[in-house]
């Protein structure tokens, strides 16, 4: 199946939301400047559709991750563009794209990622201070109700250092989670995982999309786990080679 | 903003070790420029304290800033005049007292008449030439330190004999005279006295100890022979510092050249602002030294914290706010070091305070320490500002950073 259709296939099952793609990228280009110019992701065309679970699949090297990165504004373009809700980002500054990415964006990285001086709830909290819209109180309220669906309700008081690895990853779903973000973006979220921690965190993930009707994107070169989301984008030597709907779980 | 500070707090309480070096530099800085600056400070108010006080705040003197006008001047309406000498005028101010009790009205301090003259001392047939200056006992403990300088006798003394005199240590020392001697003096006008020696003083100014005499306003006025004038009046302020402007004032007042410390002594307070700059220079390279530390410090945190700065720019903190808290870090270290080396300066300066020299060129003591809250203020603004530059650098340059560059190193 090609891109297009995959995008008429995805606007007509999100048809009752709207046209309007949550993440759009236009002719998107990432070349590393050097002696030797590496081009990362080449004249990449996407769209991220409201409540997608969509896994960006592909070899090492085939600019998976740096097509995620520039898709959650992480990284700018050489050429191309990016739009958030229909919105184009080739003109922020620096500083609208940070108030971006903190209110509508979520990462969840491969190494959880987690200040080590602070607790679990003071790392969850972190984004939502930095955001500044709630106060003190519901703040922490929000941090652990969060944390609580994530079934790390005994660990909040916690340093991160005294939690497994798959626990740590919930806490960083959890940050990901803290200012209520439309998209999750992951990159390799349980690629340091072993499998009983991956499952857990893949679960967790899984509910995102289906209980609390999130949207994630996540790259992964397990495609086992590939074929258990909803849409699979391959990515050969930056291009997009394959766009598809898995039939078993896409229509659910 | 509270999340800045919360996150620069624990960077800088999570290396408890590096930031104890940086505030030990800052403090050390801070403390030893307060002690520099109140040692200087000490000094130079001692010495200002000595010229003040060896010397009337203001002198009043029987001269005219300019020379009186010629009677033919006045009579001819004369554009030029030539070979005319002045007038011949006896020297002195006239009516003294009146004067005294007029300026007593307003000015604040005492105010003692003199009088000066050139007089030969002879005794045991040695002959030495003395400044023999009369004074009014009574008043002149209200103008200058001679009744504590006294070290035989009082200068009440002086009304005992007939004719009483007060010498200098050094000039009784070198004719040999003690209390109770007659000495001859023999002035320049011609007159020759017998006087009794009734005591002996030390003001610590050699050329004064060596030459100087003192003797009653009355007996003064016979040996220069100018009955009912005096040659200066000599003010003393309760403020030294505003005697410019009341001797100008006086000088309006009475038309005699009218002389404060300050203009007597201007040499020696311009040499003032160029010990400020060496002293201000000095401890400015001090503090700037300091700030090497702080620097060290921020630009070890940023390269130990880079994933940090990674994750937290990646979660959507802005490059402003990234800058912030490494910003506050070296503030935190600044103000820290700042508050340890008030203490450190405070106990310097009480401890150089204390240290007793015994020295025959000196009557002091102790060091003259100052406490001038204006010297903490100073270097607590400058360890702060010397502080905040060095971490700004750094700061800005772990703000800059990319965080995609540092994630995709760590995967």
């Amino acid at each position: 199946m090609t891109a297009s259709a995959a995008v008429e296939t995805a606007s007509r099952r999100e048809g009752a939301v709207g046209p309007v793609p949550l993440i759009e990228a236009r002719h998107l280009t990432r070349i590393l400047p050097g002696v030797v110019p590496t081009t990362l992701v080449h004249d990449v065309d996407l769209k991220i559709w409201p409540h997608e679970f969509v896994a960006i699949t592909g070899p090492s090297g085939s600019g998976k991750s740096s097509l995620l990165y520039l898709l959650g504004l992480l990284d700018l373009p050489t050429a191309g563009e990016v739009l958030v809700g229909g919105q184009p980002t080739s003109g922020m500054s620096e500083a609208q794209l940070a108030v971006i990415r903190l209110a509508t964006l979520g990462f969840v990285f491969q190494f959880h990622f987690l200040l080590p001086e602070f607790t679990v709830l003071e790392n969850v909290v972190l984004p939502m201070r930095a955001l500044g819209a709630l106060s003190q109180k519901a703040m922490t309220e929000r941090g652990l109700a969060v944390l609580g669906s994530l079934g790390l309700e005994d660990h909040v008081h916690k340093r991160p250092d005294q939690l497994s690895g798959g626990q740590r990853q919930r806490v960083a779903v959890a940050r990901a989670l803290a200012n209520e973000p439309a998209i999750i973006l992951a990159d390799e979220p349980t690629g340091s995982l072993d499998s009983k921690s991956t499952e857990q965190v893949f679960t967790v993930l899984q509910e995102l999309v289906e209980v609390r009707g999130k949207t994630v994107v996540a790259v992964t070169h397990d495609l086992d786990l590939a074929q258990r989301m909803h849409r699979q984008v391959q990515l050969v030597d930056g291009h997009v080679v394959a766009d598809a709907d898995i039939p078993s779980r896409g229509k659910k | 903003m509270n999340l800045v500070f919360d996150i620069a707090w624990t960077h800088v309480r999570n290396r408890a070790r590096q930031t104890l070096v940086a505030v030990a530099g800052v403090a050390t800085g801070v403390g030893f420029s307060i002690m520099m600056a109140s040692l200087m400070q000490g000094s130079q108010d001692d010495f200002i304290r000595q010229l003040v006080n060896a010397l009337p705040n203001i002198t009043v003197s029987d001269e005219q800033r300019s020379p009186p006008p010629q009677p033919a001047e006045a009579a001819f309406a004369a554009a030029e005049l030539h070979g005319l000498t002045p007038e011949a005028k006896r020297r002195g101010i006239k009516n003294p007292l009146a004067m005294i009790a007029a300026l007593e009205g307003w000015v604040p301090g005492g105010i003692a008449p003199s009088v000066k003259t050139q007089v030969i001392i002879r005794y045991a047939a040695r002959d030495i030439s003395t400044s023999v200056i009369g004074i009014d006992p009574g008043r002149e403990a209200r103008v200058s330190d001679l009744p504590k300088q006294m070290r035989a006798g009082t200068l009440t003394a002086l009304y005992r004999a007939t004719n009483a005199i007060i010498l200098g240590d050094k000039l009784a020392d070198k004719i040999g005279a003690r209390v109770g001697a007659n000495l001859t003096l023999s002035s320049s006008e011609g007159t020759t006295l017998t006087a009794q020696v009734v005591g002996i003083f030390h003001s610590g100014v050699r050329p004064i100890d060596e030459a100087t005499a003192y003797v009653l306003v009355k007996t003064g006025q016979i040996l220069a022979q100018q009955t009912g004038l005096v040659n200066e009046l000599h003010v003393r302020l309760a403020d030294p510092m505003a005697s410019r402007e009341v001797a100008s004032r006086i000088e309006r007042d009475v038309g005699y050249k009218t002389v404060s410390w300050q203009e007597a002594h201007e040499d020696l307070l311009s040499t003032f602002v160029i010990r400020n700059v060496i002293m201000y220079t000095v401890v400015g390279a001090i503090l700037l030294v300091a700030s090497f530390g702080t620097y060290n410090i921020i630009s070890t945190i940023t390269h130990e914290k880079a994933r940090d700065i990674a994750i937290m720019k990646s979660l959507g903190l802005s490059e402003r706010t990234v800058r912030a808290i490494f910003v506050v870090e070296a503030a935190i270290i600044g103000v820290v070091g700042g508050l340890f080396g008030f203490l450190l300066g405070y106990l310097l300066c009480v401890a150089l305070g204390a240290i007793e020299f015994r020295s025959p060129f000196m009557d002091t003591n102790h060091l003259p320490m100052v406490y001038s809250p204006l010297h903490y203020l100073i270097a607590l603004l400058v360890a702060l500002a010397s502080s905040l530059t060095a971490g700004y650098a750094p700061a800005r340059k772990a703000a800059r950073a990319h965080p995609v560059e540092i994630i995709r190193g760590a995967t």
